[in-house]
């Protein structure tokens, strides 16, 4: 079960995945990410806070938006994360990849 | 002692292989930690039969069966789809999967990395993919 909020504080667009990212339901993480970036959004916050498993294709989904964010200038930056979690983003090395932040106060600051 | 079961072949089902690996878990000598991970390895497996051998068709069905041995233990995975030799794929590099912006290629990574042994075989239409963890490895 998967739910995602999105909210817009100041310049930011914050994503609030919650529950579980899978095969059947990482279409909805996808159609979220395109759907801020197709209406502007320049600094897309992933609240990681309420993700209690991700899948290889929920980090396929952030992994496809990497290069295509960078040359449009789009950051887009994690935080949050469970330790859990975390661990499957670093066993990819993936943290070296996606900007990772602890929690929202250091993803805004940087 | 051994656990099994059946799962169709739905995308869907993998939320149900989750619950039941966690449940099965639970009792291991196995940390919070590579419990998480091997049930993420699991699923790996079988979202890509699936997936990609048997195209989402929920009629088709795959079968998991854990095994807690004293030392080790083993997940086998029994499919009569499309053999798909994991042993015998090479996963992406990394740098590839975001150049081409594909979304899958990662998940065999992961198994690769968290299971500490593979074992593929392909008998009289049935296909069983072994996955092994040993306790403290």
């Amino acid at each position: 079960m998967l739910t995602i909020d999105t909210q817009i504080e100041n310049t930011h667009h914050i994503l609030t995945p919650s529950g579980e990212i899978d095969a059947s339901n990482s279409v909805q993480l996808d159609e979220s990410i395109r759907h801020l970036s197709e209406s502007g959004a320049r600094s897309i916050l992933v609240d990681g806070t309420h993700i209690d498993y991700i899948s290889s294709a929920g980090l396929g989904v952030f992994m496809s938006y990497l290069e295509d964010f960078q040359e449009k200038g789009v950051s887009l930056k994690i935080f949050g994360l469970k330790p859990r979690v975390y661990e499957v983003f670093q066993i990819l090395g993936l943290d070296q990849l996606i900007s990772i932040f602890p929690d929202k106060e250091s993803a805004l600051a940087q | 002692m051994k656990q099994k079961i059946q799962l169709s072949c739905q995308t869907s089902a993998l939320a149900e292989l989750r619950r039941f690996l966690e449940q099965q878990l639970e009792s291991t000598s196995l940390s919070e930690r590579d419990r998480h991970q091997v049930t993420l390895a699991v699923e790996e497996v079988c979202a890509n039969l699936i997936i990609h051998s048997h195209k989402c068709n929920g009629r088709d069905h795959i079968f998991l069966s854990m095994n807690d041995l004293p030392d080790r233990i083993v997940f086998e995975i029994e499919d009569q789809g499309e053999a798909f030799n994991l042993l015998q794929y090479e996963a992406p590099d990394i740098q590839r999967v975001i150049s081409e912006k594909r979304k899958g290629g990662l998940g065999i990574i992961l198994v690769k990395k968290i299971m500490d042994e593979i074992q593929f075989e392909s008998h009289q239409g049935t296909n069983t993919c072994r996955l092994i963890k040993f306790f403290q490895s």
